[in-house]
């Protein structure tokens, strides 16, 4: 279900946007339209949506608007044009009073520099958004100790934001965002202010809380293994302009375009890229009930391969060699039984291809990659995982096609 | 040919006059009016502070020294400092001149805070507003001091009124500067979390804004005391009516005393206001 849709946003700095909308659409670029008219442009046709439930990334360098973007969903920034609906309701048409609730409704926010109220302890701050909404002390107390046990920080309320190190100072900001429970997330470079050890455990930790809280999510960030490992899908910008909206494998796998193609470099790829997209899809396999050892062996042959994966009942059992095979013809068997061998390493579709390397390593035999029914669905084997990956990593000329602008 | 050209002569002289005469025509009744709810509100804070007996004020002091400054060495100090105004003799003198300050800061502050608020609020209202406080606090007082005893005739309200053209800016100066100090990431969450206008500024601008504030309050009380002695000239009783009596009849002795008092008060009041805007950010 979609909980954001944004539809045709722009955000024009200046006093007047409407000359420079114009401009815009002849296709003049930034710089050419801040010298000749003094206006900046923020976001310029911006649609996309967010599920429910779904972390959405929006990735960009400084100055490419995503901060904008995200200030104008709830209107800390009023948007030139075009509509932003939230469950439905169109939040750019709401008075100061209706957006108000709105924002007490359904927005947490998270900002990269913490924004506590420095002259409130720890669990003042949390309760602020329940203290200005008009709930009761007890009510608002219980739900702020409630959120900040979420976030690990039991023991702390009575703090004063100063006191605390900038990690903990964010965990004050997230439970502060929490304790609303608003349905929508909104968090602006959130992690961005914290050293790398601790922004790690706090991507962690976000995740975790996912699991339990489900919000929709919609995360700022100018870090692509930050924008991978927390979105479930993930929206580029440049300039004020969307380039690429997708899945973080599909725009790695399949950069738009070289804006893309120069963000997705310096990425291990191997992290993102899963069994799915190495794997040699293989439909050669040996069935238990039907073949036998001379079977088996034909079937290799004609493929190429030295081994070859045993099914049964639908799953994969284990994996027969070429060498036992003829041992097991030779003693006139007609089972594959004897010489199955069931220590093989089944992985999901899904796995991180970095994943796959010591599974490689200690054993000898192919990797098989089944889908979540248990079925066969390709095969790894060293070879060919290290090809596709440093096939992936000369990608610098995009060649995929636009997809969402 | 240096001397600057005599037929360009503004008369500002004559409309300020005629201003003035339009007023006392026009809003006579009105400062008739405030007049008389100022000096109700003076003669009731003088009545008050000569019917305290003077140990309580004497110990108050010295235990509200000791508080905020957290040493009872100094509130002794204080203390003393206010007995020995007393032993001087000037104990009522010393009471009538801090009821013209404790007035005339309370009305400066319900004016300048609200102001400052303001202020803070619009960057075309602090430009307007800005040079008239640059004037308040340069123009010599003796020129407001004038067409206050128009309005209000000779007394203790023009005195009241005098006091606070002259002390009100600081206090307003300060609360605008305090609440823009207030860093906009603040304000930011305040608004993101569906704040309204008032509750940001209660919960949020006021607070922070606090520190800066207590300072402008010292410094609006410190000049309050200041100008009483001036304005003891258009009748307002006092220490500084004191001062004014040994000068016109040269008695050293007489003025250095009452002198020596305003220095004292000044001290006390400074001291524990000062205190107490250091110390609430804790």
């Amino acid at each position: 279900m979609e909980k954001i849709v944004i539809e045709a946003l722009y955000k024009i700095y200046g006093p007047h946007p409407g000359e420079v909308m114009g401009m815009i659409q002849e296709g003049r670029s930034n710089e050419d339209i801040m010298e000749k008219t003094g206006h900046g442009v923020g976001v310029v046709d911006a649609s996309f949506a967010v599920k429910e439930g779904e972390v959405l990334v929006v990735m960009g360098l400084s100055g490419s608007g995503k901060s904008t973007l995200v200030r104008c969903l709830n209107r800390l920034i009023e948007p030139t044009a075009g509509r932003i609906l939230v469950n439905g309701e169109d939040v750019t048409r709401l008075g100061r009073r209706a957006l108000r609730n709105f924002r007490q409704k359904h927005f947490g926010m998270v900002f990269q520099n913490f924004a506590l109220f420095p002259h409130r302890s720890v669990v003042r701050n949390v309760e602020y958004g329940l203290e200005v909404q008009g709930v009761g002390t007890r009510a608002r107390r219980e739900a702020a100790m409630k959120a900040l046990e979420q976030v690990g920080l039991k023991g702390w309320e009575a703090s004063m934001p100063d006191q605390l190190s900038g990690g903990m100072q964010q965990r004050v900001g997230l439970a502060r965002a929490l304790a609303l429970d608003a349905d929508i997330m909104l968090m602006d470079e959130a992690f961005s202010a914290l050293d790398p050890l601790i922004r790690r455990d706090m991507q962690d930790e976000l995740i975790d809380l996912q699991e339990k809280v489900r919000k929709t999510i919609v995360f700022i960030s100018h870090d692509l293994d930050e924008a991978i490992k927390l979105g479930d899908r993930i929206v580029l910008m440049k300039d004020g302009r969307l380039v690429q909206e997708g899945t973080a494998e599909e725009i790695l796998t399949n950069p738009a375009d070289d804006y893309v193609a120069r963000f997705v470099e310096g990425v291990d790829v191997s992290k993102v890229v899963t069994a799915e997209t190495v794997m040699k899809k293989s439909g050669v396999m040996a069935y238990m009930k039907t073949d036998g050892p001379k079977a088996a062996l034909r079937k290799m042959e004609q493929a190429g391969i030295s081994s070859i994966f045993v099914r049964d009942e639908g799953i994969v059992r284990g994996i027969v060699t070429a060498r036992n095979c003829r041992k097991a013809a030779d003693r006139g068997e007609k089972s594959l039984a004897s010489i199955l061998d069931t220590n093989i390493r089944r992985v999901t579709t899904d796995t991180p291809a970095s994943d796959l390397f010591p599974l490689l390593a200690e054993s000898t035999y192919p990797i098989a990659v089944v889908g979540e029914d248990g079925h066969l669905r390709g095969v790894v084997v060293s070879g060919s995982l290290l090809a596709k990956l440093g096939e992936m990593s000369q990608t610098e000329n995009g060649n995929g096609t636009q997809s969402e602008s | 040919m240096m001397e600057f050209p005599k037929n360009i002569d503004i008369p500002l002289d004559v409309w300020v006059d005629g201003f003035m005469d339009w007023v006392l025509g026009t809003f006579g009744g009105f400062f008739d009016t405030l007049g008389t709810g100022i000096l109700y509100f003076l003669l009731y804070t003088e009545r008050f502070f000569l019917w305290m007996p003077w140990p309580v004020l004497v110990v108050g002091v010295g235990i509200l020294g000791w508080r905020v400054m957290g040493s009872w060495l100094a509130g002794l100090g204080m203390a003393g400092m206010l007995f020995f105004v007393g032993a001087l003799g000037l104990w009522d003198l010393g009471m009538m001149t801090l009821s013209l300050v404790v007035a005339s800061v309370v009305i400066s502050l319900a004016i300048g805070i609200p102001l400052g608020i303001a202020m803070a609020g619009s960057n075309v209202f602090q430009a307007v507003i800005k040079p008239m406080l640059d004037g308040m606090q340069t123009m010599p007082s003796f020129v407001y001091l004038i067409p206050a005893l128009m309005l209000f005739g000779l007394g203790k309200v023009p005195a009241l009124f005098a006091t606070i053209i002259y002390a009100v800016p600081p206090v307003i100066r300060l609360t605008n500067v305090g609440i823009r100090e207030v860093s906009s990431n603040v304000i930011e969450a305040a608004h993101a979390f569906g704040s309204s206008y008032w509750q940001i500024l209660f919960k949020v601008q006021l607070p922070l804004a606090r520190p800066t504030i207590l300072v402008g309050i010292n410094q609006t009380t410190m000049m309050a005391l200041a100008m009483v002695v001036i304005a003891s000239m258009i009748g307002a009783k006092g220490l500084g009516l004191e001062v004014l009596l040994a000068i016109n009849r040269v008695e050293v002795g007489r003025g250095f005393e009452a002198g020596l008092c305003i220095v004292f008060m000044a001290i006390i009041i400074d001291r524990i206001t000062f205190s107490m805007a250091s110390k609430k950010r804790a």
